[in-house]
């Protein structure tokens, strides 16, 4: 599980997020959504222990999310964030060299799925290539959260469901959680089972695709502008 | 291609109606099996615990079956698929019947404009 408690994040005089409360059950793929510059971002790092909040407490698992939370947190950064004179090969060896609990078998079958060159450098790789890329080191850790920022944007449909099909192939709930950010709602709407919205770095509601659809009758594009226009 | 879901029902009723209308159409026979919750999942690009939503809620109706350790079943019992079909007949014509209401149609004009249509179609390939 993970705790967000009476968080506040600041950067320098902007504040980022303003003393969020959330509990994050596993087992399940969250959607963390919002306008830009709400604090989705910001969350992702705090659970990462990639920044330290400003006030609260960040919790993975009953452990203080720092910089060793790196142990059960695997996170994909929305920047491209690999050594681009490296191949795919090589950007696989490092990653495996620098995580113990890289899934060496996993990475190659998820190679294999992406379609991806092993011998070519990533520098030449196409920026749908590089995604993929991302996809393939963040997923084959054998860790119990997964973390991804923007996996999804400025990308084709076809590099989009390829991910998509990705991440339902190769993770395994009973063991792991995901939580991504995006704001390709329509697309990412089945594949998630509960959206955490937030709004001007706070938490605005926590919500069940299924039960948004159920009770409310909205789709998960209308019911985020309903709550933004409220 | 990744076929999209309706907006506003939940997904999990949607997933029912579609494996519904394949056991209907014959695509998926009395007896055979229905693909693992995984496999549904990549096919559909669904998550997982909507598709075990879905196929719980199908065991609960008696239009599936789960054997231990083999997986997910389509009934053989004839009288549950026969009213699986009914139900769905019963939607569809409701369905038809409030919108031909909702443009002023009476019950005789939508029987009798359904029987000129079938007449039109004489011949043709009976188009559901």
């Amino acid at each position: 599980m993970i705790q967000l408690e009476n968080v506040s994040k600041r950067y320098l005089v902007k504040k980022a997020l303003n003393n969020v409360n959330l509990q994050i059950e596993p087992g399940h793929i969250i959607g963390l959504i919002g306008s830009n510059g709400s604090g989705k971002s910001t969350t992702l790092k705090l659970i990462a222990g990639l920044i330290r909040p400003s006030k609260g407490t960040v919790l993975v698992e009953g452990k203080l999310a720092n910089r060793r939370i790196c142990a059960k947190v695997a996170y994909l950064s929305e920047l491209d964030a690999y050594y681009s004179f490296f191949t795919v090969e090589q950007t696989v060896d490092f990653y495996a060299r620098t995580f113990s609990d890289f899934n060496r078998e996993k990475a190659e079958e998820i190679l294999q799925f992406m379609k991806l060159d092993r011998a070519q450098k990533v520098k030449d790789l196409s920026k749908g290539s590089r995604a993929r890329l991302k996809i393939v080191v963040t997923l084959a850790r054998d860790v119990p959260f997964i973390l991804m920022d923007e996996p999804l944007s400025g990308l084709d449909p076809m590099v989009r469901q390829s991910i998509i099909r990705g991440l339902l192939s190769f993770i395994d709930l009973e063991r792991q959680t995901i939580i991504l950010t995006t704001h390709e709602l329509a697309e990412i709407e089945p594949l998630l089972d509960t959206v955490i919205l937030l709004k001007d770095g706070t938490v605005v509601a926590t919500e069940r695709i299924e039960s948004i659809r159920d009770k409310e009758k909205l789709n998960l594009v209308d019911w985020m502008v309903k709550n933004y226009e409220q | 291609m990744i076929e999209p879901f309706n907006p506003s029902s939940p997904i999990y009723l949607q997933l029912c109606e579609r494996i519904k209308n394949k056991i209907i159409r014959g695509s998926l026979v009395p007896g055979s099996r229905l693909p693992s919750v995984r496999e549904l999942a990549i096919d559909s690009g669904v998550n997982p615990n909507t598709v075990q939503r879905a196929y719980h809620e199908l065991e609960e109706s008696g239009v599936t079956v789960k054997k231990r350790g083999q997986g997910t079943f389509v009934t053989e019992d004839p009288e549950i698929l026969e009213q699986m079909r009914r139900a769905l007949l019963c939607r569809h014509i409701n369905h038809f019947v409030r919108q031909m209401k909702d443009i002023g149609c009476t019950e005789a004009e939508i029987v009798k404009s359904l029987n000129d249509y079938f007449k039109q179609n004489e011949g043709g390939e009976g188009q559901s």
